[in-house]
């Protein structure tokens, strides 16, 4: 086969044979197939360090990509960290585990073995490059995260009786009776001067195959429809084999019942498929990253000022196990990645164009309730396998576990996942109403609540004690008057993190924000 | 609410959408939100965008304990909430009017979520409790005019 003959694919895997991924990843760019990112594989810190070093204060996901980065650049690195481990948000509660939120409230989780949620980040998709490198880089195994499940449930207390309806149900008596619709219109000639007869009649033909239509153009109780939306009875073998075709609902009762509200997520670039998980919990990622760099991590840090001068950075911190006076850490440079949150509590001198942007940003509410129940009833009573179910209840949402399918013991499910005003009451309620509200609440989608719940655990984003919120809250306005202000390197010190990125509240945004402000700085560095 | 805005700009993934989802509930479904109960434990989760308790005690309960805590002494992590109780900075009542309204800093701005009247309601009750008394009462046109 000569070059020229290639389609653009079988080049693109041949030079990721021969070359690599980052040479394959560059190549793709240049051919115009991964424009959804604008991470360019890893980071080349080119040139000489001249034996800086570099103080690095958070030890989430931002802070270890940047230790790993600088050290391997030739940089003298240490991480001072709050917690008493790595991954900051990034972060799973599993059975055994304690967790102390602000205000002293303990909870000890009492999930079986295996048994997890993540109040944090949960979702990896595809095209978070940078997040899925590092993932392959550093062996953390990944498998599908059910973002949509056709068979799992969309309810409002107010719509179908409160009865909650198949995902499937919904968007085939959505979809049906648009295509219904605009097959009318086509037929009654309303397109035309618009669109030209030949375009009209292939519409017709794919409104019918994507609205689940009769040969007649009629959304109705048919083998078309129950194609799409399921039957009363599936087709089956034998003697009663034969299928039983469902009955849509009407158009009125679609759009009054208002469950299409929560057919568009999926449809979204962010929610996408393919989307990750790593096997056995969201922190497995940090602590894949820790590994690399665990000689260089102080635990337990809390900094409490941040001084740089002409000659380089002091950092004051206290050890929240031993107490003991306030001690000290100096290096050449400092990347910061404490949430804003928290930074503008700390004394810190920059600018007064960083400062006003460190101050200017809200964190946002966030609440998540996990429940473990004795059986996983929704595998085995209703078929629904991973993915989630939404209600304008206030739990939002009940996240289903995406792996450990038919497993014959216990499970845990994702109970709650509130933002807003919502989110602010779970927070406001000690742990255990947190529990019983998201119990009364998802009964009413799952009767089997009731009598199948064994434990849970709530966190309300506000009282995490290493965070004081969930992520940072950008509005059109403070962007304009304050983002770039965040993202320069002020004198000795830049800014990393999910608050410095335009993906707020992902992993991603942390990542691409970090390697920018180690970019930038490890400019200085060669330059100067 | 500024919902187009926040949804326009918000590309924090959930966040955005299920504003736009409870938004667009909020228009066509008859949520209680607006009826202000005001018994406080059926007020409450009246609303993913606005809260349903009236008097300040059940606001506070609903809202400000999240951070502050229920004894109004505040707690510390990595940052510190400041204690409500005792504290001088209430002082002068237009502060915790814009504080609420706001926010700076760790304080979520929360005027979004509340009325003026409750706005109001929820700053005379933390000044005139947890070791307050000031008795200078902030109205709902004071809040009106801090917006």
């Amino acid at each position: 086969m000569g070059f020229r003959d290639m389609k653009r694919r079988d080049l693109l895997s041949l030079i990721g044979t021969v070359a690599g991924s980052a040479v394959m990843y560059q190549a793709a760019t240049s051919l115009g197939l991964a424009a959804e990112t604008t991470y360019k594989g890893p980071i080349k810190l080119d040139g000489d360090a001249k034996g800086a070093s570099i103080l690095i204060l958070g030890a989430g996901v931002a802070g270890l990509v940047a230790a790993i980065e600088l050290r391997k650049a030739g940089y003298k690195v240490q991480v001072l960290e709050y917690r008493e481990k790595a991954g900051g948000r990034s972060w799973s509660l599993r059975g055994g585990d304690t967790y102390t939120e602000l205000g002293g409230f303990k909870q000890t989780v009492g999930f079986d073995k295996g048994l997890y949620i993540n109040p944090g980040p949960w979702r990896i998709p595809y095209h978070h490059r940078a997040v899925l490198d590092y993932c392959h880089r550093y062996g953390v195994a990944l498998e599908p995260f059910n973002q949509v499940n056709y068979n799992a449930y969309l309810h409002s207390a107010k719509a179908y009786g409160g009865k909650p309806q198949r995902f499937r149900e919904i968007q085939a008596d959505y979809h049906g009776h648009v295509a219904e619709l605009l097959a009318k219109l086509t037929h009654q000639n309303a397109l035309d001067g618009t669109v030209t007869k030949e375009d009209q009649e292939k519409l017709l033909e794919s409104l019918r195959a994507w609205g689940g239509l009769d040969k007649n153009y009629a959304y109705a109780a048919s083998l078309e429809s129950s194609n799409v939306r399921g039957y009363e009875k599936a087709p089956g073998g034998g003697v009663n084999g034969a299928p039983v075709p469902s009955t849509p609902a009407n158009l009125g009762d679609v759009m009054q019942g208002g469950l299409w509200r929560f057919l568009g997520m999926g449809l979204r670039d962010e929610f996408q498929s393919t989307i990750f998980q790593p096997v056995g919990g969201m922190d497995q990622f940090p602590t894949a990253l820790a590994r690399e760099v665990k000689d260089l991590i102080r635990f337990n840090t809390k900094v409490t000022e941040i001084h740089q001068d002409d000659r380089g950075v002091t950092v004051t911190y206290t050890d929240t196990l031993k107490g003991g006076a306030p001690q000290t850490a100096k290096a050449d440079w400092c990347l910061c990645t404490i949430p804003l949150s928290v930074l503008s509590q700390i004394k810190l001198n920059v600018g007064p164009k960083m400062a006003n942007a460190i101050s200017a940003v809200p964190y946002e509410a966030a609440a998540k309730v996990g429940l473990q129940f004795k059986r996983r009833f929704w595998e085995q009573d209703e078929a629904i396998y991973g993915g989630i179910s939404f209600t304008d209840l206030p739990i939002a949402m009940i996240g289903y576990p995406n792996s450990g399918y038919g497993s014959p013991g216990k499970g845990v499910l994702l109970g709650t996942y509130v933002f807003g005003a919502y989110a602010m009451e779970y927070t406001a309620m000690p742990p255990e109403e947190r529990i019983k509200r998201a119990l009364a609440y998802g009964a009413q989608i799952h009767p089997q609540y009731t009598k199948e719940f064994d434990t849970g655990v709530a966190v309300g984003w506000h009282r995490v004690p290493w965070t004081l919120g969930c992520h940072a809250s950008w509005t059109e306005e403070t962007r304009a008057a304050h983002y770039q202000d965040l993202c320069q390197v002020d004198g000795r010190i830049a800014l990393a993190g999910e608050h410095a990125s335009y993906i707020t509240g992902w992993q991603e945004g942390a990542i691409l924000s970090s390697l920018d402000a180690i970019s930038r700085l490890h400019q200085r560095v060669v330059t100067a | 609410m500024n919902f187009r805005k926040t949804f326009a700009v918000k590309a924090a993934g959930l966040t955005a959408l299920l504003t736009l989802c409870y938004a667009v509930a909020g228009t066509t479904l008859p949520h209680p939100a607006h009826a202000h109960a005001s018994d406080a434990s059926s007020a409450a989760f009246a609303s993913p965008r606005h809260f349903g308790q009236t008097d300040g005690a059940a606001l506070y309960q609903a809202i400000c304990q999240g951070c502050h805590m229920p004894d109004a002494k505040g707690a510390t992590g990595a940052g510190t909430y400041p204690a409500l109780a005792s504290n001088a900075n209430l002082e002068a009542a237009g502060y915790p009017v814009a504080m609420v309204v706001h926010g700076q800093k760790a304080m979520p701005p929360i005027g979004e979520f509340l009325d003026d009247d409750q706005v109001a309601a929820v700053v005379n009750y933390v000044r005139t409790h947890f070791g307050n008394h000031y008795t200078d009462t902030v109205t709902a046109a004071d809040v009106k005019a801090a917006r």
